[in-house]
């Protein structure tokens, strides 16, 4: 167990600096870099804005009746905007991301994979990392923030629903108190860490599609393992870029 | 400086046929998969506008064979020499440069699976050609209608059947005028008639494109049509080459039972 672990974690280097060298080396590929933004931001965006929602609607719910008992119900907006942008919006939308796009990367290239795709690729004197998996990575790194922003903003606006529903509140006041003394590193350093996870998924999720084997079932084993070992990437990246975060921006 | 692998002029590429001189040279060739020896001391010589066809059974490390000449895998020990040049220990750089003179036509076709019939013809030209995309989509048309699928410009592969991937994939292996033609069973698991048909297309673009081809074949009747020098593979190695009348008449026992077998 031991030293298959230290098998995929040396695999995983050799791989990770194969991609590096592959990323800063012409051509860049920017049509198939385009498309991966689609497939991975464009088509990613309506399941995470709508976990962003749900997020934000039972953070409303949970909150209202503990701050109430504590005579605490003006600290509402602010408990709801500060646990979504800090930690709610960035880690489900590393969750929801290396779930769908995880998955979808490693069926992808394990398939292309076992078909000889890519063996056909590189046969045709094309890079299969350069095109394959740095268009991938680069597209998850760069579509990450831009759905934490999606997710954010879907789980304050579903927040202030909930909350408007039981004790009615204008938005724009919602607002205000909810980012009553947030400055902007509170919204930049958290959103910005996301990119983080998009490399975490990518890499890992690109890692278990190129090196699958044995047919059909392989394709399933790569899927499943590109999910499972993205989320748990993601959430141990995500203690150790909080307590980074709290160290550098306190 | 080197020319960049993105720079090819297509129209520069017609190779001279100096009938004679050695394409490809193989010598020593060993691989092994942990403990199984795949291939064994393999030398081979294919001479400029011949074909080669590797037969053997299964296993026998014939596929193998191919991937370490296109680079795709690397031999443990030997030596791979493609028109003069020492390539086993090549970079992805340099063999780059040797692969766009080759072309390589997989077992399965290995046609992309999200791209339509044109695209993926169009895959190496976009990369490596200097044509205009009109110039493109004429080539990628007069390379569909050699191989008898300009009507499939396009379908998706999973629309068309095995025998016109196979065409497709010949095809997508010819569209940068390659001088070297690697062919990996290119009849399998094909009907007779359309085998037949894949062997006579395989022998016209030989011919009309002056190829030097080594073709990995379990399919006799195909290896007798399309090839000049027949090598027999088994347990890695190379146990007779020749003609196939050669071979046919062979007193060796392996030779004699693969052929009858055939027969």
């Amino acid at each position: 167990m031991i030293t298959r672990s230290l098998e995929w974690f040396g695999d995983l280097g050799s791989f990770s600096w194969k991609v590096l060298r592959a990323s800063i080396t012409k051509p860049f590929e920017i049509r198939e870099i385009i498309h991966q933004l689609d497939e991975i931001g464009s088509k990613s965006f309506p399941l995470v804005a709508l976990a962003g929602g749900a997020v934000g609607t039972v953070l409303a719910l949970e909150s209202r009746s503990s701050l109430v008992r504590f005579g605490a119900k003006s600290m509402l907006p602010a408990a709801i905007v500060y646990s979504i942008i800090h930690e709610m919006g960035p880690v489900v939308t590393g969750l929801v991301v290396s779930g769908r796009v995880g998955a979808g990367i490693g069926a992808e290239l394990g398939s292309m994979k076992v078909t000889e795709q890519i063996d056909a690729i590189e046969a045709s004197a094309v890079n299969p990392y350069k095109l394959l998996v740095v268009t991938r990575v680069l597209a998850c790194i760069l579509v990450l923030p831009l759905l934490t922003v999606a997710a954010d903003f879907c789980g304050v606006i579903a927040g202030w629903i909930a909350e408007t529903l039981a004790d009615p509140i204008s938005l724009q006041h919602f607002i205000s108190k909810g980012f009553a003394g947030a400055n902007f590193s509170d919204f930049l350093a958290p959103t910005f860490r996301t990119s983080v996870f998009g490399l975490i998924i990518g890499v890992v999720a690109c890692f278990q599609g190129m090196r699958t084997q044995g047919g059909t079932e392989g394709v399933g084993r790569s899927a499943t393992s590109s999910v499972v070992l993205s989320s748990l990437f993601v959430i141990l990246a995500d203690v150790i870029l909080v307590k980074l975060i709290l160290i550098f921006f306190p | 400086m080197k020319p960049s692998t993105a720079e090819i002029d297509l129209d520069s590429r017609h190779p001279a046929n100096r009938p004679g001189e050695a394409a490809l040279v193989l010598r020593d060739l060993h691989k092994s998969f942990g403990a199984q020896h795949v291939l064994n001391g393999i030398s081979l010589t294919v001479t400029r506008g011949e074909t080669l066809a590797v037969l053997g059974r299964s296993g026998t490390g014939k596929s193998v064979l191919l991937k370490l000449i296109i680079g795709l895998d690397h031999p443990d020990s030997g030596s791979i020499c493609i028109q003069g040049q020492e390539v086993a220990g090549f970079g992805l750089d340099e063999m780059n440069r040797v692969r766009i003179k080759m072309g390589f036509l997989f077992q399965h076709a290995a046609l992309y699976d999200s791209l339509t019939v044109a695209q993926n013809v169009a895959f190496p030209l976009e990369r490596h050609s200097k044509l205009s995309e009109s110039e493109r989509r004429d080539r990628v048309k007069e390379l569909l209608t050699s191989v008898g699928m300009e009507q499939a410009l396009n379908k998706m592969p999973s629309d068309i059947s095995g025998g016109m991937q196979k065409r497709v994939g010949l095809a997508r292996a010819l569209a940068l005028q390659p001088e070297i033609l690697l062919l990996d069973e290119p009849t399998a698991g094909l009907d007779p008639i359309t085998s037949g048909e894949i062997d006579d297309l395989v022998l016209r673009l030989q011919k009309e494109h002056a190829l030097t081809s080594v073709v990995v074949t379990h399919d006799l009747q195909s290896a007798k049509t399309i090839a000049d020098q027949i090598a027999l593979f088994n347990e890695g190695k190379v146990v007779m080459e020749g003609s196939f009348e050669q071979l046919s008449e062979s007193n060796d026992d392996f030779v004699r039972e693969f052929f009858k077998r055939d027969s």
